[in-house]
């Protein structure tokens, strides 16, 4: 408790927000408690024909998505050692743990018996994509923490643990790639088992490449957008010259998932199918979350205004949470032959989790040097921001 | 090639024997339902005037098997696909994957596993047949070795031309199963899927797998390369700048 007390943050004044974080975390407990009493039938609008819905396609699938900013920062920095990207690592690496913190919640959840997840640890079928998948949950979620504990270790002065992590960065960053490569597309591997179930307008044996290239394209996004977040909350000042050249990576990334998107519809020769209800939900997802973002940031101009840039990562973002519910639900829903909608508890706990792992990053960015300015609880009192 | 059963829908009555057979034997609770759960492993349905069986159909190459990251679903060499619910998880990536839908969940228990047809595997492995086929009055469901049934199923449709669609149900789907349906409606009308690759979905995503250890040598080699490389540029930059020679090991302190 003392070093909590020493934590405190001076500055703190719980406000508006505080509130929404506390309420939606009490309305998450209450629906874990009812999950674990009365089971999966009680809680969510789950089924034998719908086994998957908002905790795999909202929790799980963007959960990890949104984490590929850690992965594809740290390569920017230490591999191809653009080190000017440096000042907005550790947000990005702390945005990827919660986001695979937040994934791993969500399981705990999912799962029917959770408690016995270390099973994947121990019986092995090499064969399945969720095996991979768990292995890669559980060693980039090791990995991210490795890479952040050295924030960690430095507040409370341990520091000859966190120059060994600085020498060990390049393999570390290496093997987070790695894994993370593996586990963005294991994702869309998941679904490469059900040709004769996932719409033609998502289904490709490119799947896991879809995956991997939008979740560059979306964890970008994610890094503009989070450090507009944090700059509104903490008076942080947004990095432009940092962002604008991320956000031609953005471009990129979204520009090569789009044509793999339509060489994957047209060999399914799916155009066909635009006009039904998974066409307008894939033309809503593709219009908005790709093409639209692609031609606004590739303006100059645009890129180098702060609202259209975020405008454009927050549509990038958009367009990607809408994909994976897509391919998660929507084009699920004709072959299972019924609708799916999340019940208000599984909305409870999703926002839930998004709620807590806000609260948490702001309680970071408060007490430990995530900003090169250092913990927003330490620093002088400052302007009001617009002044 | 292991057992299996062959049901033959124009000789079904309809009576139910098979799925209340299936109930007792595997101490399922609760009355027999009209579509599968995981209390109903069998039921019959009515569809354009015939009965047609719903169960699991115990495919060569599993679905359900491959995905399951603890190998809680099994193909047993005498044919059943069976589940051990002391590893399952509760991923339910089974329900999702299994191209006939098969698996279904207890979704009304805290402490819930996946139902689903054993093929009465531990009937077949003392020799017995399957409660189903032994409960069937019509000798609509017939067990026996898959070759004999194959057989048997290809002679009734040569026997009778026009009476039977040419095609014996489970021989090529999702790369062959163990349960064969004859009909003389085309099986889709029965509900049946017939949009199924005649190779085993599990190929789909081996091709996949099974090159992830090629894959993270190069990825791994190839990342530390762009490094070597852009580490190397800066020293040889720096050196140049100040007209003398860097310190050439690459390396570069992050403070």
């Amino acid at each position: 408790m003392n070093t909590l007390a020493t934590l405190a943050p001076r500055r703190f004044r719980p406000g508006f927000w505080t509130a929404v974080f506390a309420v939606l975390f009490l309305a998450f407990c209450a629906v874990t408690v009812f999950r674990y009493t009365k089971g999966l039938g009680a809680v969510t609008n789950l089924s034998d024909q719908f086994p998957w819905g908002l905790w795999i396609g909202f929790d799980l699938l963007c959960g990890v998505g949104l984490a590929a900013g850690a992965f594809t920062l740290t390569a920017v920095v230490h591999l191809f050692n653009l080190k000017r990207f440096e000042p907005i690592v550790r947000p990005t690496i702390l945005t990827g743990f919660l986001g695979y913190a937040f994934v791993i919640v969500a399981l705990l959840l999912d799962l029917g018996q959770p408690w016995r997840i270390w099973h994947a640890i121990v019986y092995w079928n090499t064969h399945s994509v969720m095996f991979e998948v768990a292995w890669c949950v559980m060693l980039y979620t090791t990995v991210l923490a490795v890479e952040f504990a050295p924030v960690v270790l430095e507040r409370f002065g341990f520091h000859a643990p966190a120059r060994l992590i600085h020498q060990l960065i390049t393999p570390l960053v290496i093997l987070g790639v790695i894994l993370s490569t593996l586990h963005q597309s294991s994702l869309g591997s998941l679904y490469l088992i059900v040709p004769s179930k996932l719409h033609p307008l998502w289904y490709s044996p490119m799947l896991p490449l879809h995956f991997y290239i939008s979740a560059i394209g979306a964890g970008i996004g994610m890094i503009i957008l989070e450090s507009y977040l944090s700059k509104r909350a903490f008076h942080h000042h947004l990095e432009m010259d940092l962002l604008e050249p991320l956000a031609r990576g953005m471009v990129v990334a979204l520009g090569i998932y789009g044509l793999m998107r339509l060489q994957g519809i047209a060999r399914n020769h799916a155009f066909g199918t635009l006009g039904s209800y998974e066409g307008r939900m894939f033309l809503v997802e593709f219009m908005l979350g790709v093409v639209l973002p692609v031609v606004l940031m590739s303006f100059r101009k645009l890129r180098t205004n702060q609202d259209w840039l975020v405008g454009g990562a927050f549509l990038a973002v958009l367009g990607f949470v809408m994909n994976r519910l897509n391919v998660s639900i929507t084009g699920m829903e004709a072959a299972s032959g019924t609708r799916y909608l999340p019940s208000a508890m599984e909305i409870i706990v999703s926002l839930g989790l998004v709620g807590t792992g806000m609260a948490v990053f702001a309680f970071a960015v408060r007490n430990f040097s995530i900003f090169p300015e250092g913990p927003v609880a330490s620093r002088p009192k400052e302007p009001a921001v617009g002044a | 090639m292991g057992m299996g059963l062959l049901f033959d829908a124009t000789r079904c009555i309809g009576c139910g024997a098979c799925s209340s057979a299936c109930k007792e034997q595997n101490k399922l609770p609760g009355k027999v339902e009209e579509v599968l759960t995981a209390y109903t492993w069998t039921t019959v349905q009515e569809r354009e005037g015939l009965n047609v069986r719903r169960l699991c159909m115990h495919c060569e190459v599993p679905t359900c098997a491959s995905v399951c990251p603890v190998g809680a679903l099994k193909k047993t060499p005498e044919g059943p696909v069976v589940y051990d619910a002391e590893r399952c998880m509760g991923c339910r990536y089974c329900m999702m994957a299994c191209p006939f839908e098969i698996p279904k969940y207890q979704w009304d228990r805290p402490v819930p596993v996946v139902g689903k047809c054993i093929l009465c595997a531990g009937r077949i492995k003392e020799g017995q047949p399957t409660a189903c086929a032994a409960a069937c009055p019509a000798e609509a469901t017939i067990f026996g070795k898959k070759e004999d049934l194959i057989w048997e199923a290809r002679t009734r449709i040569r026997q009778k031309p026009g009476a039977y669609v040419d095609h014996i149900y489970g021989l090529t789907e999702a790369g062959g199963t163990s349960v064969l349906m004859i009909s003389n409606v085309p099986f889709d009308k029965l509900g049946l899927k017939t949009n199924l690759p005649g190779e085993p979905p599990a190929m789909k995503t081996w091709q996949v797998l099974s090159n992830i250890p090629d894959f993270v040598a190069v990825w791994a080699v190839f990342l530390y390369g762009v490094h070597w490389i852009t580490a190397r540029r800066e020293v040889v930059a720096k050196a140049g700048a100040s007209g003398g020679h860097g310190q050439a090991n690459g390396r570069e302190d992050r403070s």
